[in-house]
């Protein structure tokens, strides 16, 4: 593998045939960091964050005011019934045709707008986000900037199979990540722990301190309102200083406290959305309520925080933010997605240290990668994750522009759904959790689908501006194909184009 | 009840039409067709003719029985899959014969084992180098011994010292099957892909559905009934289907597939026209499936599954077997349907009745290792 595929496919996203090669490679690398468009067209496009939480909103109301008809009951903020939405049927309809089914008899009763809402505009919304995303990367001008936004997406992930999230996830990655890739990691943490997509992921919106204005009032009504460490938990094992790191169960439940107030705007409408000082014309928005926060200081990680509302726990964050711990974590995350599966101990070093001296400044991080040698390593190729894969063999065809429909069947047939690995933790960014048999099966059925529909491309003078360094194995295949739609499946599903 | 027989008796006629031992071949010259339909990946012979008169069925079926309840009525205890409509029609003209609770003599629930035991007649896998289908040539007359695969590769069943073709034109199995052998090539230096693609072709071809299975159905029947027909044609042929593996939402998976053999079936005895009358179809399977359902709509790897014989010559209109009933005691290992019938014993029988050759000396070439098969009379026409 010779330094230009590197720099297009093991940095950027795979080369698109309409594109010149660059001439330097680390030159080219480099600029992108000062030419990165955070709202390119395709993102701007997408479905506003009011309108999304504003349906939600009117769909919690809607179904508290079904359920309330029926027994009178109070739930916390934001915890409203989870129908299976039409978006997430996808496979069982594949499979036996009774998602359906299920779904209309979850439906059933509940208002026609209700109904319309977890048919059809949820899952719109979702496939809108995917389209943006995907739209973004095959056209960017800025490639490596790209494939790092989805890197962080990843590492702050959400996952769609919650209904609340299933509009938002798309927008976490817009809104909170693209704007702060280049910039402190402390910054795109504040802003991704704010995002309703993550607050209302990991239940973050309806944790109440127990002796909060609202906790209180709930307890002398003889009810009992929670404090919930999800996200406390995953911020510091997932976001930031990483597993078995030294903090104690005592820690998270204490930074869990702090984290009380942190909710969002507009979700909860009526008497109780007015305790909480909600402004309805600002759904989705962040909002620290008060009433909801356990009063007094904390204690994390043997520091004291005595601030009072939202300063307390961006204190902490500010702390995890700037901790040796959290430096490795990210430098290995990040030395494994760009040099090898098992991180070359030094890099991560040299990574680390880096944050640490940078006060957390990701483009010191980033040239740091692109001065790396280990990085340029032709011998260690990283197996592409199917949305990598994907979007490489979409730019390679020259696709500038595809359906939400499209890619989110694709992925999800490749096993990897957009914005829905399933868990806090992400996909996994090694080989073996996708180099398997019928994974392989599945991307060479992709390749030879997405070939058919490519029109008319001669694979044989594609080949040479996508692969620059195609074996002479590769090379007969596509000469020896029998049609060049084949020759183009086989260019998508050789050995080089599978790894970056 | 349970115990149910079906065999001897009804046929005895049968026995007098066998062929005198010692007699090498039953005729200077056969205008016999034989033709086999695997069924890759083990097809749920519960649901193909359900025995919907055990009172154990329903709680072990549970949603699948509203399929068992809507086929053809094949007796008072047993129906017939929906799906199966010109099977039914076959069986209501006496020209299909199902048999049930049958098992070749493998008994683990590997589809790669119990593949080789079915198609090698061994008693276990990878002892036996060549098919039955093969050395059953050598029983056969000098140059009326002329056998076709219709796939692309010769399947183990015919693999031998006799020489055999294999036909499938470049349009019947899908552009998707040549491509995969071509990135198999592809793969084959890459030490990483190299195993993972030939683990992926081996589930495939096992369980898979390498031949569009049910939907390129007629298309299959009528290939195979053109290579067969007329006094040129094949005497025998291997015709290959892949996709009964229904671990999930078995029920539309399950009628698609069936839909698809039914329409080979209906196909290829249109396409024999009058050479029907003198063809033997077996359909059978490396084993069945559990008795009861699993938590995903499907089963799982079970033993004992059905087999049918189809075609003019059969002595068909009943269901044959002993039955063993579902009764959780009656049950092989407490899950599957428990094997009565030998599946190599059926075909012994069924051979040796449609070619005029005597039991013995058929089983003892088809089926070298097993025990001498119990007689099974009247199970085709002479």
């Amino acid at each position: 593998m010779d330094a230009q595929t590197i720099a297009l496919n093991r940095f950027g996203l795979g080369a698109r045939p309409d594109e010149a090669a660059p001439a330097d490679s680390k030159a080219w690398l480099r600029a992108q960091l000062g030419g990165f468009d955070p709202r390119p067209a395709a993102i701007a496009a997408a479905p506003t964050r009011k309108e999304i939480a504003t349906q939600l909103a009117d769909y919690i109301e809607e179904t508290r005011g079904a359920k309330a008809g029926r027994q009178a009951q109070a739930q916390p903020a934001a915890a409203a019934p989870q129908p299976r939405p039409a978006a997430m049927t996808d496979m069982a309809e594949a499979r036996g045709g009774t998602a359906d089914k299920m779904l209309n008899d979850r439906l059933a009763g509940l208002p026609q707008s209700t109904q319309q809402y977890l048919r059809k505009d949820i899952r719109d919304h979702y496939l809108a986000c995917i389209a943006a995303r995907t739209d973004a990367a095959l056209v960017t001008p800025a490639p490596f900037v790209e494939r790092l936004v989805h890197f962080w997406a990843n590492h702050f992930a959400v996952s769609a199979d919650k209904l609340q999230v299933i509009g938002l996830a798309g927008l976490l990655e817009f809104e909170a990540i693209r704007p702060h890739v280049l910039g402190r990691f402390e910054d795109l943490l504040l802003a991704v722990e704010q995002h309703p997509a993550m607050l209302l992921y990991l239940d973050q919106a309806q944790s109440a301190g127990p002796d909060s204005r609202l906790g209180a009032l709930a307890a002398a009504r003889g009810r009992k309102l929670g404090l919930n460490e999800n996200l406390a938990r995953e911020i510091m094992e997932l976001h930031t200083l990483g597993v078995r790191t030294g903090y104690t169960q005592a820690d998270v439940v204490e930074f869990a406290r702090a984290l009380t107030g942190w909710t969002v705007d507009g979700l909860r409408r009526g008497a109780v959305g007015r305790a909480l000082g909600f402004d309805d014309g600002d759904a989705g928005a962040f909002r620290f309520a008060e009433a909801m926060h356990q009063p007094g200081a904390r204690t994390i990680l043997g520091k004291s925080y005595d601030q009072t509302g939202v300063e307390q726990a961006k204190a902490v964050l500010h702390d995890l933010a700037g901790s040796p711990a959290t430096a490795r974590h990210i430098a290995t995350k990040l030395a494994r997605h760009f040099a090898a599966d098992d991180p070359p101990p030094a890099l991560v070093d040299r990574l680390a240290a880096a944050y640490l001296r940078s006060g957390g400044d990701l483009p010191t991080l980033y040239r740091l990668l692109i001065d790396a040698p280990e990085v340029w390593n032709p011998a260690s190729p990283k197996f592409r994750t199917p949305w990598d894969w994907s979007v490489a063999a979409l730019r390679a065809v020259g696709t500038k522009q595809l359906q939400g429909q499209a890619i989110a069947g694709l992925m999800t047939q490749l096993g990897q759904p957009v914005w829905r690995p399933g868990s806090p933790a992400g996909y996994d960014d090694i080989e073996a959790s996708w180099a398997g048999p019928d994974a392989l099966v599945r991307r060479v059925e992709a390749a030879q689908r997405i070939a058919n529909r490519a029109g008319l491309v001669d694979p044989r003078a594609l080949a040479p501006k996508v692969l620059p360094d195609m074996s002479r194995a590769t090379s007969l295949a596509l000469a020896r194909a029998e049609s060049p739609a084949q020759g183009l499946a086989l260019l998508l599903a050789s050995p080089e184009f599978l790894r970056r | 009840m349970i115990d149910r027989r079906f065999f001897l008796g009804s046929a005895a006629a049968g026995a007098a039409l066998l062929a005198a031992p010692g007699i090498a071949f039953a005729r200077a010259a056969t205008d016999r067709r034989f033709v086999f339909i695997i069924q890759r990946g083990a097809a749920d012979g519960l649901s193909i003719v359900a025995p919907v008169g055990d009172p154990a069925f329903a709680g072990l079926r549970g949603a699948f029985v509203e399929d068992a309840q809507a086929g053809a009525k094949l007796d008072s205890f047993f129906t017939l899959h929906p799906a199966l409509v010109e099977t039914a029609k076959l069986y209501g003209t006496g020209e299909a014969l199902f048999v049930h609770a049958v098992a070749s003599p493998y008994r683990d629930r590997s589809h790669f084992d119990g593949q080789n035991v079915l198609e090698t007649g061994a008693t276990g896998a990878y002892r036996l180098k060549d098919g039955w289908m093969n050395r059953l040539l050598g029983l056969l007359p000098q140059g009326e011994a002329r056998a076709i695969a219709v796939s692309p590769t010769v399947p183990m069943a015919l693999r031998g010292a006799r020489d055999v073709t294999s036909y499938a034109p470049s349009a019947l199995p899908t552009p998707t099957d040549d491509l995969l052998a071509r990135v198999g090539d592809l793969y084959a230096s890459d030490p990483q892909l190299a195993p993972l693609w030939n683990d992926a072709m081996a589930t495939r071809k096992l369980t898979g559905d390498l031949t569009g299975g049910g939907t390129n159905g007629a298309a299959t029947g009528a290939l195979a009934a053109r290579l067969l027909a007329g006094a040129e044609g094949e005497r025998v042929a291997f015709i290959e289907t892949g996709g009964w593996d229904t671990h999930s939402g078995q029920r539309g998976r399950l009628a698609t597939q069936l839909k698809g053999l039914d329409s080979l079936l209906a196909a290829l005895k249109t396409g024999l026209g009058p050479d029907w009358s003198n063809t033997l179809v077996l359909v059978a399977t490396e084993f069945g499936r559990t008795a009861a359902i699993n938590g995903t709509g499907g089963t799982d790897h079970g033993t004992a599954s059905v087999a049918m014989l189809l075609g003019g010559a059969v002595e068909g209109g009943r269901v044959a077997g002993d039955w063993p009933g579902l009764a959780p005691a009656a049950l092989y290992q407490n899950r599957d349907l428990r094997p009565t019938t030998d599946l190599d014993a059926l075909i012994a029988n069924a051979l040796g009745q449609h070619y005029g050759l005597d039991l013995g000396r058929t089983a003892a070439a088809l089926f070298p290792e097993g025990k001498r098969p119990v007689p099974i009379e009247g199970l085709v026409r002479a």
